[in-house]
């Protein structure tokens, strides 16, 4: 390889990526596999471990606990009034909490799910790569020979785990206050129809899961947005600011012909989970949705950020 | 750079250049190309769905109302979907918020099925019903993170709604002898939902009844609804001027006979005003538990009895609505309608018109009820003049209603001027 090719190599792929380049063109190196989860558990335990991700969660988990004290007080312990009279004001299944601690979960979850979980997924998302940028660390993570592709998957990967764990926290902390403050026992499904707490727990569980799932749309846009800028401040603020654009948009009734591919057009689908029989068509719609989201801005992220320069 | 070098770099930098252009755009076509695709999906698949109609052997319309009248589906499931456009003007929550505070003053139940199903008059609807012959039914209507559910199962009427953990409950005794009270809530709670209420099958049915020498019935070809072929039934009204029904079309399964869409076009034309039909269907054994109800713990529970006390209530909360229910179909008030107090049907056929004596001076009956809401209501109607004295029209793209100053009302599936006419001559 002449001089003249590398500083071409260099000159496009922007100075780190023809390190790189270099390490995947000549495959003097075999790839150890586990090397990727060894990336993959790095960026995990570097996420996870900052104090920014552990105040996200600790607010999400203070979010079922303050709705489990206030329904409590409210209710002032005598589960006679039973909540008759809220008329369905506040979130999905606030008057079942009394009746049954398990419905804080979803209560809890519904409370989260338009705002504070994808906020949380938001600076997360967001910083993935800028944060790295701004910091100066991106080219020294670019340095390892492992390729802008497996670290921008990687990243995806840390990001989507954030999604599940956020959701956990919430569902586990709302579990916990709903065992503590509420009776539990049968529970009676939003069609009407009993189903038994193991069975209601098993639901709870699928819940978080679509709950979880709802917001890998969400993840691969922030992901996509944090590929564009060398701010992380301005990665996160950008994509929170696309999440409640397209909140405000779902509002506006004379934009209802958009509204479905807006990505929180489904969100509360996973109510549909608490019916008997189960109602698929939002939640498969809302699936749908998010693997086309992610599928768009994935591949979008990957374009940017393997052709683009990396500076910092 | 060396300057033994310059020739070759520039040589590299002159072609590789446009190349890595070329590299960079080709990787952002994969995000294009999603999109592409996902477009192309949304916009293809149900296109590709629609198969074609289905080849039936042919049927006369004769022997296909005989099949409908023959049907006998004891069993089914599926979801159905109601779409209204009356034409109303959007009120949204407002109009939800006068069904319910009217109905308030009563019962106060949300969970009462005359309020929820007046809901269902306008705008579009997910409902699911079961049936498992004719004591066991459920009527499911789907909301955002709730359900109501209205379920009979033998003796017991339940009706639960999810949103507020409300739960209304009567026996069958008690709905047949509220006969009145329960002109629209109760009763058609029971009897509709002997044949599940909001089905296509039901607007079937008022549709066929009303077909007479005036009308002209004629299978128009077969479908495809919920997966399953369908013969095509037109019926239409003919030498009847007066009525605002354009064209009703029914399409029916060809195996069993059960109708499985229902559209009604206005005379007016424009998209339909009511348009039912399943998208999905199930002729097997609901799941066991599905008409089980128990009242879930700490839920309020309202018993029908006390909802009949709201019987007056109920019926201005109907009557503010705009008698939707009413006039679905031409003549004799149908869906219970026709229980009004008094009610007498004026001409007939298609024509027909429903009229009743609220024994209320002073016109709009609300205006006697509550100022704001008459001054309110007011302003929607139009005021018509003739020999029958003053009145005030209120107009929907299919049901007419005139309210007299001397506190009489005539409804029908007609037009304005079949109304005054109707007004003058019983005048």
């Amino acid at each position: 390889m002449s001089r003249a090719d590398t500083t071409a190599e260099l000159r496009d792929e922007g100075p780190v990526r023809g390190v790189g380049a270099v390490g995947e063109a000549a495959p003097v190196r075999a790839v150890r596999p586990l090397w990727s989860l060894g990336l993959l558990r790095n960026e995990l335990l570097t996420t996870l471990r900052r104090w920014r991700t552990l105040a996200l969660l600790a607010v999400l988990a203070a979010v079922p606990v303050l709705i489990g004290v206030a329904v409590r007080i409210e209710t002032g312990g005598a589960a006679a009034h039973g909540g008759g009279d809220g008329g369905g004001q506040g979130p999905a299944f606030l008057a079942q909490i009394t009746n049954n601690g398990l419905f804080l979960v979803f209560t809890a979850l519904a409370a989260t799910l338009p705002v504070f979980l994808p906020l949380a997924v938001g600076v997360v998302a967001g910083d993935a790569i800028a944060g790295e940028a701004s910091a100066g660390t991106l080219r020294y993570l670019l340095v390892a020979p492992a390729g802008r592709t497996r670290l921008l998957l990687t990243k995806y990967a840390t990001v989507l785990a954030f999604c599940l764990v956020a959701t956990l926290v919430v569902a586990v902390s709302a579990l916990a206050m709903g065992v503590l403050l509420f009776p539990l026992g049968d529970l009676t499904t939003i069609s009407g129809t009993r189903i038994g707490f193991a069975e209601g727990l098993g639901r709870a569980l699928l819940i978080a899961l679509v709950v979880a799932a709802s917001l890998t749309g969400l993840a691969a846009l922030g992901l996509f947005v944090s590929t564009l800028t060398h701010s992380g401040v301005a990665a996160m603020a950008t994509t929170v600011g696309l999440l409640i654009t397209a909140q405000i948009l779902e509002q506006v009734p004379q934009l209802h012909a958009i509204q479905p591919y807006l990505f929180p057009h489904y969100w509360l689908s996973f109510a549909d989970l608490m019916r008997e029989p189960v109602y698929w068509d939002g939640l498969v719609k809302n699936l749908e949705l998010q693997a086309l989201y992610a599928a768009v801005f994935g591949s979008a992220a990957w374009a940017r950020f393997t052709t683009k320069d990396i500076t910092a | 750079m060396a300057p033994y070098e310059s020739d070759g770099s520039r040589d590299v930098e002159e072609t590789d250049v446009p190349h890595s252009r070329r590299r960079k755009a080709a990787r952002y076509a994969v995000p294009a190309a999603v999109v592409g695709v996902a477009a192309a999906t949304i916009g293809l698949v149900p296109a590709l769905a629609d198969s074609g109609d289905p080849d039936l052997p042919k049927i006369t319309a004769q022997q296909l109302v005989q099949k409908i009248a023959e049907s006998d589906v004891e069993q089914l499931s599926g979801t159905v979907r109601i779409n209204t456009d009356l034409g109303l003007p959007d009120l949204g929550g407002l109009e939800s918020g006068l069904t319910s505070g009217a109905a308030g003053d009563g019962s106060g139940s949300s969970a009462d099925p005359s309020a929820k199903l007046t809901e269902l008059a306008s705008g579009t609807h997910t409902l699911r019903v079961a049936a498992d012959g004719p004591d066991r039914q459920k009527v499911s209507v789907i909301e955002s993170a709730a359900e109501y559910s209205l379920i009979h199962n033998g003796e017991d009427v339940w009706g639960y709604d999810s949103k507020s953990d409300a739960v209304y409950h009567e026996t069958a005794d008690t709905a047949e002898t509220a006969g009145t009270a329960a002109q629209d809530g109760a009763r058609h709670g029971r009897q509709g939902l002997g044949q599940a209420p909001a089905t296509p099958k039901d607007f079937a049915e008022q549709a066929l009844k009303a077909v007479d020498d005036t009308t002209s019935v004629t299978v128009d070809g077969t479908a495809q609804v919920a997966g399953r072929d369908a013969y095509k039934l037109v019926v239409k009204p003919q030498h009847a001027s007066g009525t605002t029904v354009g064209v009703i079309s029914v399409a029916v399964d060809a195996k069993t006979g059960l109708p499985l869409k229902f559209t009604l076009t206005p005379a007016s034309g424009g998209a339909a005003v009511l348009d039912v039909g399943f998208t999905r269907i199930s002729f097997a054994e609901p799941a066991a538990g599905t008409f089980d109800f128990t009242p879930p713990k700490g839920a309020k529970i309202t018993e029908g009895k006390d909802a009949g006390g709201a019987k007056g209530a109920d019926g201005k909360a109907r009557e503010h609505s705009g008698d939707v229910p009413q006039g679905f179909g031409p003549g004799a008030g149908l869906l219970g309608g026709g229980g009004a107090d008094g009610a007498k049907v004026l001409g007939k056929g298609w024509n027909s018109i429903a009229t009743y004596d609220t024994g209320q001076k002073g016109g709009i009956p609300s205006s006697s009820a509550g100022g704001d809401l008459g001054g309110f209501l007011g302003s929607f109607g139009d005021k018509v003049s003739g020999t029958f004295g003053k009145g005030t029209v209120f107009s929907t793209r299919l049901i007419n209603a005139l309210i007299t100053d001397d506190g009489k009302v005539y409804v029908g599936a007609v037009t304005k001027d079949a109304l005054v006419k109707a007004a003058d001559a019983a005048h």
